[in-house]
C-alpha cells in the first residue's frame, strides 16, 4: 500500500542527490543545445560540478562530525574519502576548463569566432575549396 | 640496488615518464627533448617487457603504492592482461617517437616541438597509468591525464590545419563527457560498496548481487568509456581528431588510446562486473553486438566514401573497434581471446598505416587519396608497407588480421551464430574497397605531372617497417599472442566466475 | 637431393627468381632469360619429384605453425603431382610465348609482369603441394592478389574495370564463403589435413554437409561455377600470356583442383555419394556447362568466347567431383591436362592473332587463314580437343566423365555432356572456318596492313609465339595416345579411407 503513496519523506531526505540529478541534466543540455563554445565549457561546468555534489553527499553521514581526531572514541564522522577524491576531480576539471578555453581562445584568433554554426559553415566552405583544390590539380 | 628497481618497476613505469615531462619541458630546444623523450619510451619499453615476462606465468604482482595496502591504499596490479596492455601502449610510444622527429619538424614549429613532446610523455604517462592500477578511481584520474595531453596534443596540429582547432574541442567537450559519466558510475559502485579498489570492488559487488544502483552504476561506465574508445554511436569525435592531428600523434593515440580504453571496458566488465552478472550479458547481447556489428558495417562504408587517407583509416578504426567489442559481446573464452589479441593486432596494423600516411604527408604535403597518384613509384618502400597493412586490416592470411577474424569466427561458430561469421567476413569485403582504392590509385594511375615525391626517410621507413614486420611475424607465427592473450581471457574469466558462483 | 628439398625447391625457384627479375630490369634480354631458365628448371625440378612419386615417395614438409595445429604443411599427393606437372610445364611454354608477345604487342611495364607471373606460378604450386586446407588457402589467396596487377596490367580505364571486378569476385568469395567453411571444418574435424577418405565422416551432421558443401562450391570461385563467374570473362582485358597460362591453366585450374581436393580429401568421395549432399551440384554444374557454352556462342569477342568455353569447361571437373565417384574424380582430373593443353593453345592462337593482325574480332577473321596457317592449324587441332573427337586428349576425358555419370545413374548428365560437345563445335569450329573458308572482306581497302603484305604471302606473329603454339597443339594428339599411363596414374588417387584399403 505505502508504495502507491508518493513517498515525501524520500522525496525531501535525498533533496541533494535531486539537485545532483537536477544540475547534471543542466549541464548536460547546455553543453549540447548551446551554439556559443564558452556556453558550453560553462554547461561542462555545471555538469561536473553536479558530480562533486554526488560524491560530497554520499560521503557525509547526518549529524557526523568532520574526519578529524578527538577525544571522543565513539564519534561519528564523514566518510573522507570521496571528499578527497572529489578535490581530485575538482583539479581534472578545473585543467579541463583552462584547456577548452585555451583552445576557445585560439579558435577565436584564427576563425574570427566562436559560434559553432558560424564555425560549421567556415569549415565546409574550407572542405568545398579543398575539393576544388584537389579536383583542380586532377 | 638493482633488486630495488626490480621491485619498484610497476610505479617505475608510470612514474618515470611522469617525471621525465616536466624534466622534457625544460630542455630548450625540440632536437634534445625528442631525445630524451626517446629515451624515456625506451625504458617505459623496456619495464613493460620485464613485467610481461615476470607475469607470464600467471603470477599477479600487486604493488602498494606509498606502501598502503589494499584496499585502502591504491593499489598497482599487473596481471597478463594489463601487461600485455602496457607491452603494447610503451611499444608503440618507442616506435613512434623514433619516427615523429622528421615529421613533428614538418609539421610542427620548433619552438612549440618541446611542448609537444611533453605532452606526448605525459600522455604515456596517461595511458600506462590507466592500464596498470588497480583502483578504479585511480583508473579516472590517469584517464583524464591521457585524455587532457591527446586534446594538447591533437590542437597541436592547427600549424597544418586549423581544423584541428575544432577537432580538439569536440573531443574535449565529449571526452570530458564521458569521463564524468565514469565517474558518476565509480560513485555509484562506491555507494553500494565503499570500496574503490577493482579485485575488492568485484568481490563485494558479487556479495552485494544485483540492485538498481549497480545497474544504473554500470550503464553510467558503459557509456562513459563507450564515449572515450569511440563505441559506435558515440564516436562522433574520432574522424576529425584522427584527420587533423599531427601524424605522430595519430599513429599513436589511433595503435593505443582507444585500445587502452577497451581494457578498462573489460577490466571493469569482468573484473568488477563479473562474468556472470545476468544484466551485463543481456547489454551485451541486446545492446553492444548489434552496435558492433551496425559500425562493422556502417563505419566501413563511410570509409570507402572518404577522400582523404588518415579520415578513411579513421572510420575504419571505428569498423575496427566494432570487431573488438564484437567478440567481447560473445562472452566466451574465444571470443575473449579474438578481442584482446584484436587489441594488440589493431595497434599493430593501424599504427602501421597512420605512419603511412604521414609518410605521404612528409612526401606530398596532402593526405588526400586523389594525391597518391602513381606514388607506387615514387615511394615503393611506403606504399608496399601500406598494401602489407592493408592486407592485414583485410584479413588475409600470414597477416595478423587473419588471426582475429580466425577467432572472432570460430567464436561465432562455437556458439552457432551463423550470420554473425557471415556478417564478420561481409565486413572485411569492404575493408577491401577502401583500401583498394587506394592501392589501385597508387599504383595503377600515372603521377600527376612535374610531381617531385621523394621516398620517406630512413627515420620514418624503419620504424614503419618494424610494425608491418611485426604484423607479419605475429601472422605467421601467432602462437606467443594468442597464448597471452588466452591466458588473459581465462584470468577474466575465471576469477570473476568464481566470485558470483 | 633429397625429395623434401625438391619440394622446397620448386616453391622456392619461381619465387626466388622474382628478385633477379626485379634486378634485371633494365636489361631485358637477361631478364627474359631468367624467367624462362627459371621455369625449365622449376619444370626439372618437378618432374624429378613425380620420379620418385613414381617410385612411391611421399614427401611432406612443415614449414611453420602459425597457431596450434595450424600449420604450413605440404605434402604430394596424386592430384597435386598432376596439376604441378601441367602448371609447370605449360609455365615453359608460356615463358617464351610471353616473351614474343609482350614485345611484340609493346607492352610497358614489363618487368612487374614477369615478377607477378613468377609469384603466380609459385602460388599455383603451392596449391599443388598443400597439405592441408589452410596453406592451401593462403596460397590461394596469394594467387589472386598476385594475378591482379597481371589483369590490371595494361592500366586504362577498362582494364582497372576488369581487374576490379577479378579481384572483387574472388575475393568476395574465398573470404565469404571459403574461410567461413574452412573455420567450420577446423572446428567440426579438429584438423584440416587432406586425408584419403575425407576428415568429416561422422564428425558432422549429415543435414551440414550440403551446406558446408555449398559454401566450399561457391567459396572457391576460382572455380568459376556459375553464378560466380563473372570474373573470368572480366579478366580477359588481360595481356593474351596471362590469359593463357592463369586463365586456362593455372588460376583456373587451382579452383577447380581445390574443388577435388576437398571432394575427395575433405569430405571424402564415398561420404559425398552417400549423403547424396552433391546431388544439387551436379545439376549446377550441369547447368553451367549449358548456359555458359550458350552465352560463348553470342560472343564476338575471341578472348571472350574463350573465357565462357573455360567457364563451362571447368564445370566438367566440377561435375567430375560432384558426381562422387572414382571415375568422377580421375574424369575430372585428366580433364584438368586436356582442357588446358587444348585451351592453352587457343588463348595463344588469340594472342598471335593480336601480335600479328591487331584483330580481337571473330567477324574479323575472315580470310586470315592464308597469312597465318599455322596459328589456325593449331587452332583447329586444339578447338578438336576441346570437343572432345579422337585422335585429341579431350576425348577421353569426356569419356571418362560419361562413364563416371552412367555409374552414377545420371543418364541426363550424360546428355549434357553430348549437347555441349555440339555447342562446342558451334563456337569454335566457324573461328577457324571463317580464317580459311572466307574470303577477306572489302579486300585491300579494308585494311592497309593487308594492302602492304605481299598478296598470299605469309604474316605469322613472332617465332616466339608461333612455337609454343605448334608445341600445345601437337602436345593435345600425343595426349590421346600416352593417355593409359596417365589413367593408371590417376588410378592412384586415393578414393577410400586409409583404414580400409
Amino acid at each position: 500500500m505505502s508504495e502507491l503513496v508518493l513517498d515525501l519523506e524520500f522525496i525531501v531526505g535525498h533533496y541533494n542527490y535531486w539537485m545532483f540529478v537536477i544540475l547534471m541534466m543542466t549541464g548536460l543540455y547546455v553543453t549540447v543545445s548551446r551554439g556559443n563554445l564558452v556556453k558550453k565549457i560553462v554547461g561542462l561546468n555545471i555538469f561536473q560540478t553536479s558530480v562533486f555534489m554526488l560524491y560530497i553527499s554520499m560521503g557525509k553521514i547526518i549529524g557526523g562530525t568532520a574526519p578529524i581526531l578527538i577525544d571522543d572514541p565513539d564519534a561519528v564522522y564523514s566518510n573522507p574519502l570521496p571528499h578527497v577524491l572529489i578535490l581530485t576531480a575538482i583539479v581534472v576539471g578545473i585543467a579541463t576548463t583552462a584547456l577548452g578555453l585555451a583552445l576557445v581562445v585560439r579558435i577565436r584568433e584564427t576563425y574570427g569566432t566562436i559560434e559553432e554554426d558560424e564555425l560549421l559553415v567556415l569549415e565546409h566552405e574550407m572542405e568545398f575549396a579543398e575539393a576544388v583544390q584537389g579536383g583542380g590539380s586532377r | 640496488m638493482l633488486a630495488m628497481i626490480e621491485a619498484n618497476l610497476p610505479a617505475l613505469q608510470v612514474v618515470l615518464p611522469l617525471i621525465a615531462a616536466p624534466l622534457c619541458a625544460m630542455l630548450g630546444t625540440g632536437r634534445r627533448a625528442w631525445a630524451f623523450a626517446t629515451l624515456v619510451s625506451f625504458v617505459a619499453f623496456a619495464i613493460a617487457i620485464s613485467l610481461f615476462i615476470a607475469t607470464m606465468g600467471g603470477t599477479i604482482i600487486s604493488y602498494e603504492m606509498g606502501g598502503w595496502a589494499p584496499p585502502i591504499g591504491i593499489e598497482y596490479r599487473v596481471d597478463t592482461l594489463n601487461a600485455f596492455v602496457l607491452v603494447i601502449v610503451s611499444g608503440m610510444a618507442a616506435l613512434v617517437l623514433p619516427y615523429a622527429r622528421r615529421i613533428v619538424d614538418y609539421e610542427i614549429p620548433a619552438e612549440r616541438q618541446v611542448l609537444f613532446y611533453t605532452a606526448f610523455l605525459l600522455c604515456l604517462t596517461g595511458l600506462l597509468g590507466v592500464t596498470i592500477t588497480g583502483d578504479a578511481f585511480n583508473v579516472f584520474v590517469f584517464l583524464e591525464i591521457s585524455s587532457l595531453s591527446t586534446y594538447a596534443l591533437i590542437a597541436s596540429g592547427a600549424w597544418r590545419n586549423k581544423r584541428a582547432l575544432t577537432a580538439s574541442y569536440n573531443y574535449l567537450i565529449m571526452g570530458t563527457i564521458g569521463a564524468t559519466f565514469f565517474v558518476i558510475g565509480i560513485g555509484m559502485l562506491y555507494m553500494i560498496t565503499g570500496t574503490l579498489n577493482m579485485a575488492d570492488l568485484g568481490e563485494k559487488i558479487a556479495a552485494h548481487g544485483d540492485s538498481r544502483t549497480l545497474r544504473t552504476g554500470f550503464v553510467f561506465i558503459l557509456i562513459g568509456i563507450g564515449l572515450k574508445l569511440a563505441m559506435f554511436p558515440l564516436h562522433l569525435w574520432l574522424p576529425n581528431a584522427y584527420t587533423f592531428a599531427p601524424s605522430a600523434v595519430t599513429a599513436f593515440v589511433a595503435a593505443t588510446a582507444t585500445k587502452v580504453a577497451v581494457y578498462v571496458l573489460l577490466r571493469f566488465m569482468f573484473t568488477i562486473f563479473g562474468f556472470d552478472y545476468a544484466f551485463q550479458a543481456a547489454t551485451l547481447e541486446n545492446v553492444v553486438l548489434p552496435l558492433a556489428i551496425v559500425a562493422m558495417f556502417a563505419a566501413s562504408l563511410v570509409a570507402i566514401f572518404q577522400d582523404d587517407l588518415k579520415r578513411m583509416l579513421a572510420y575504419s578504426s571505428i569498423a575496427q573497434i566494432g570487431y573488438i567489442l564484437l567478440g567481447l559481446a560473445f562472452l566466451t573464452h574465444t571470443g575473449l581471446t579474438a578481442s584482446i589479441v584484436h587489441l594488440f593486432n589493431h595497434a599493430v596494423t593501424k599504427g602501421a598505416l597512420f605512419m603511412v600516411a604521414g609518410c605521404f604527408i612528409y612526401a606530398t604535403g596532402s593526405s588526400s587519396i586523389t594525391s597518391l597518384r602513381g606514388i607506387g613509384r615514387d615511394m615503393p618502400w611506403t606504399t608496399a608497407a601500406f598494401v602489407i597493412s592493408g592486407f592485414s586490416l583485410i584479413g588475409l592470411p600470414l597477416t595478423v588480421g587473419f588471426i582475429s577474424k580466425w577467432y572472432l569466427v570460430q567464436a561465432a561458430i562455437e556458439l552457432g551464430w551463423w550470420p554473425v561469421a557471415l556478417l564478420i567476413m561481409g565486413s572485411s569485403l569492404l575493408a577491401i574497397v577502401y583500401i583498394w582504392r587506394v592501392v589501385e590509385q597508387a599504383y595503377l594511375q600515372p603521377a600527376p605531372e612535374g610531381a617531385v615525391r621523394r621516398e620517406a626517410p630512413l627515420s620514418m621507413l624503419v620504424p614503419t617497417w618494424i610494425l608491418v614486420g611485426l604484423s607479419v611475424w605475429f601472422g605467421v607465427s601467432a602462437t606467443m599472442t594468442v597464448g597471452a592473450a588466452s591466458r588473459a581471457a581465462t584470468s577474466l574469466i575465471s576469477s570473476s566466475q568464481i566470485m558470483w558462483q | 637431393m633429397t625429395d623434401t628439398t625438391a619440394l622446397l625447391l620448386a616453391l622456392g625457384l619461381p619465387a626466388a627468381a622474382t628478385f633477379l627479375i626485379a634486378a634485371l630490369g633494365s636489361r631485358p634480354n637477361l631478364r627474359d632469360g631468367v624467367s624462362v631458365t627459371t621455369s625449365v628448371a622449376t619444370f626439372a625440378v618437378v618432374l624429378y619429384l613425380l620420379n620418385g612419386f613414381l617410385d612411391g615417395a611421399r614427401p611432406s614438409v612443415t614449414l611453420f605453425e602459425v597457431l596450434p595445429g595450424l600449420v604450413l604443411n605440404f605434402a604430394i599427393e596424386p592430384l597435386g603431382m598432376l596439376f604441378a606437372t601441367v602448371a609447370s610445364g605449360l609455365w615453359i611454354v608460356t615463358a617464351v610465348y610471353s616473351i614474343g608477345y609482350m614485345r611484340g604487342a609493346g607492352e610497358k611495364k614489363q618487368t612487374r609482369f614477369y615478377i607477378c607471373f613468377a609469384i603466380a606460378i609459385s602460388a599455383a604450386l603451392g596449391i599443388a603441394f598443400s597439405g592441408n586446407l589452410f596453406t592451401l588457402f593462403i596460397f590461394y589467396e596469394v594467387l589472386t592478389i598476385s594475378t591482379y596487377p597481371l589483369v590490371a596490367h595494361k592500366e586504362t580505364p577498362e582494364a582497372r574495370r576488369g581487374a576490379r571486378i577479378y579481384l572483387g569476385i574472388l575475393m568476395t568469395t574465398s573470404i565469404l564463403f571459403l574461410l567461413v567453411a574452412v573455420i567450420w571444418t577446423w572446428n567440426i574435424a579438429g584438423t584440416m589435413d587432406f586425408r584419403a577418405g575425407g576428415i568429416l565422416e561422422g564428425r558432422i551432421d549429415p543435414v551440414y554437409v550440403p551446406l558446408l558443401l555449398a559454401l566450399f562450391a561457391f567459396g572457391i570461385g576460382k572455380a568459376a561455377l556459375m553464378p560466380f563467374h563473372r570474373w573470368l570473362p572480366a579478366a580477359m582485358v588481360a595481356p593474351t600470356p596471362v590469359s593463357a597460362l592463369l586463365h586456362a591453366v593455372a588460376v583456373v585450374k587451382a579452383g577447380v583442383f581445390t574443388m577435388l581436393k576437398v571432394g575427395t580429401y575433405i569430405f571424402g568421395v564415398g561420404f559425398l555419394s552417400r549423403t547424396g549432399a552433391s546431388e544439387w551440384l551436379v545439376w549446377l554444374a550441369a547447368a553451367s556447362i549449358l548456359i555458359a557454352s550458350i552465352i560463348a556462342l553470342t560472343k564476338d569477342d575471341l578472348k571472350e568466347r574463350l573465357a565462357y568455353s573455360t567457364v563451362s569447361q571447368l564445370s566438367y571437373i566440377t561435375l567430375g567431383m560432384a558426381l562422387a565417384n572414382q571415375m568422377g574424380v580421375v574424369g575430372g582430373a585428366m580433364h584438368i591436362v586436356m582442357h588446358a593443353m587444348g585451351k592453352i593453345t587457343l588463348f595463344m592462337c588469340a594472342g598471335a592473332i593480336y601480335v600479328a593482325a591487331h584483330k580481337t574480332k571473330v567477324s574479323e577473321l575472315d580470310g586470315l587463314g592464308r597469312k597465318m596457317p599455322f596459328t589456325f592449324i593449331a587452332f583447329t587441332l586444339a578447338s578438336l580437343s576441346i570437343i572432345g573427337l579422337p585422335p585429341f586428349g579431350g576425348a577421353w576425358s569426356k569419356w571418362y566423365l560419361m562413364l563416371s555419370a552412367a555409374e552414377a545413374k545420371h543418364l541426363v548428365v550424360i546428355g549434357v555432356l553430348m549437347v555441349s560437345s555440339l555447342l562446342n563445335v558451334a563456337y569454335l569450329l566457324p573461328v577457324a572456318a571463317r580464317a580459311f573458308f572466307v574470303p577477306p572482306r572489302g579486300g585491300m581497302a579494308h585494311s592497309l596492313g593487308a594492302a602492304a603484305a605481299p598478296q598470299g604471302g605469309l604474316a605469322e606473329a613472332p617465332a616466339f609465339c608461333v612455337i609454343p603454339i605448334c608445341v600445345t597443339a601437337i602436345g593435345c594428339i600425343i595426349l590421346f595416345f600416352s593417355v593409359g599411363g596417365l589413367y593408371e596414374f590417376l588410378l592412384h588417387i586415393p578414393i577410400l579411407p586409409e583404414s580400409t584399403q
